[in-house]
């Protein structure tokens, strides 16, 4: 009984001191972005990194989606004769919850695991500490240019990703049952307003920094060689995707009570 | 050079400094790494246009010392100087002032992989230097010509040795035209023409600019050529400084063992 609670107040010791460090990270990395040079030229690089690159396959999973919600709600709905209410159906759920969560997810893999092991190579080659030798703050060329462009990038993406899910939406019905896309969009979104769209397309920029932090601090605190990269690619992912399903539970409470 | 670091104005005029203080001060310093004792009380003094070796066993904290030197870890205790600047209390912009006076070459290189070996040595000019393009390109030419690398120019260090890329290391350290030269084992893993090349460049670097230098090394036919001073480290202490004939001559055990092999 007593190693079970000193393993645990060991994991417990651990959790804290990670929270603590990621903290400290942040405070410098934000402390970093204040003076200039802003690397501008960083932060383009990396909205291509991480945007345009992760836009085939946030546009795979938003057409999958909207594919496979469209297949299994047509029969439900079928079932108390309410078909007619499925382009809403899809439209909502998308732009509501699917498309943001979604793109959170598929970006946290796709991102999280690049920017773990780049980061991660980086310091166990010593090259974040030659940055540093060169009187170049690490915290901002690398970690700051990342986090920024994950935060404004992500929103960009789920648009992608809802604009995608909706028209495979559309063909799978269409497919089924013929609809022209007019009369679908018109049919889905004439419930939608604009707060609707807004706050959960927002709410990614929060996926974004949690992505973008984690990514990079624990790329930034690599110990331990190539296992080390290959260890903080897993636990960049693997935190990154917890944290943003935390938050996205916690956002869309928020936004329920904020726009109701 | 039109627009070298001296003229950015990011480097203290020399003319302002006393000629006769030392460049480098090391007190009484002491660093662990956990349970683990690196550095148990180095004191260094470094003059002017002077080439300090530091020779020692592997894992006696010479890297180390050089790490803190440069302000990339911080000692537990005792003092280091800089031109007179204690490092211990400097702001990170006070630090980054000083350590663009500082050129350091990393054990292994640690260039820039994703970047070409000219964007390797460029990287330091395009930061901290207000030059053209044009100069700097000129600027990066004239680096690699004078470590033998002007023909790699377009490559990435994947693609060229490890001998090649401790010379693009060398490039990139000598960049901002230092006034301290931190050098790493810079002939470790290299053929001995290659290791005769880095010495001689470093003693025409220390004749021509009057470069004032810390060598860490394990070459004994290295610190043999291009050493003022050795210092000789074991269990994170100085066990003998003096020429490196004063070594060879040392009645002091360890000293002896350590030089018995290269003789």
């Amino acid at each position: 009984m007593e190693s079970i609670s000193t393993s645990n107040g060991r994991m417990i010791n651990r959790s804290l001191e990670w929270v603590g460090d990621i903290g400290i990270f942040s405070w410098k990395v934000m402390a970093s972005a204040l003076s200039p040079p802003f690397e501008f030229r960083e932060i383009f690089r990396q909205f291509d990194e991480i945007g345009s690159k992760s836009l085939p396959l946030v546009a795979l999973a938003g057409a999958a989606i909207g594919t496979v919600f469209a297949l299994e709600t047509r029969s439900s709905l079928a079932r108390f004769g309410a078909k007619s209410m499925l382009p809403a159906a899809i439209i909502y759920s998308i732009i509501h919850e699917m498309g943001p969560i979604v793109t959170g997810l598929v970006v946290s893999g796709r991102v999280g695991a690049g920017i773990g092991a780049e980061l991660g190579s980086m310091k166990v080659t010593e090259q974040i500490d030659a940055i540093e030798a060169s009187a170049v703050n690490p915290y901002k060329l690398l970690a700051f240019t990342r986090i920024l462009a994950c935060i404004l990038v992500l929103p960009l993406l789920t648009l992608v990703t809802d604009f995608c899910g909706v028209v495979a939406g559309w063909i799978a019905t269409t497919l089924a049952d013929p609809i022209s896309f007019q009369r679908f969009f018109y049919a889905g979104f004439s419930g939608v307003n604009f707060s609707d769209f807004l706050a959960p397309t927002f709410r990614t920029c929060v996926f974004g920094l949690i992505i973008g932090l984690v990514a990079c601090f624990q790329g930034m605190h690599t110990k331990g060689g190539t296992e080390g990269v290959g260890r903080s690619a897993t636990s960049s992912v693997v935190l990154s995707s917890l944290f943003v399903i935390l938050a996205d539970v916690i956002l869309v409470k928020l936004i329920l009570i904020f726009f109701p | 050079m039109k627009n070298s670091i001296a003229d950015t104005g990011l480097s203290t005029p020399q003319e302002t400094r006393n000629p006769d203080e030392p460049v480098l001060m090391v007190r009484d310093v002491h660093k662990s790494f956990g349970a683990q004792h690196v550095l148990d009380g180095v004191s260094l003094n470094l003059a002017r246009g002077e080439t300090l070796v530091m020779l020692g066993r592997s894992g006696t904290g010479k890297s180390v010392l050089l790490k803190l030197i440069i302000g990339l870890a911080i000692p537990d205790s005792g003092s280091i100087c800089i031109q007179g600047k204690e490092i211990a209390g400097l702001g990170l912009s006070e630090m980054n002032q000083l350590r663009i006076k500082m050129g350091f070459l990393f054990q292994n290189a640690a260039l820039y992989d994703s970047l070409t070996v000219e964007q390797n040595v460029a990287f330091p000019l395009e930061r901290h230097t207000s030059m053209s393009a044009a100069e700097r390109g000129d600027r990066v030419k004239e680096l690699l010509r004078s470590v033998g690398m002007e023909g790699a120019l377009k490559k990435l260090p994947s693609n060229i040795s490890g001998g090649m890329q401790k010379r693009v290391g060398l490039a990139r350290a000598l960049a901002l035209q230092p006034e301290l030269l931190l050098l790493d084992e810079p002939t470790a893993g290299l053929d001995p023409i290659t290791s005769a090349e880095i010495d001689d460049l470093v003693l025409k670097l220390q004749e021509e600019n009057n470069l004032t230098s810390v060598v860490v090394t394990h070459d004994l036919q290295s610190a043999k050529v291009i050493a003022d001073r050795v210092a000789l480290l074991d269990k994170g202490k100085v066990v003998q400084e003096g020429s490196f004939e004063d070594l060879v001559e040392s009645h002091n055990e360890f000293v002896r063992e350590f030089f018995k092999r290269d003789s």
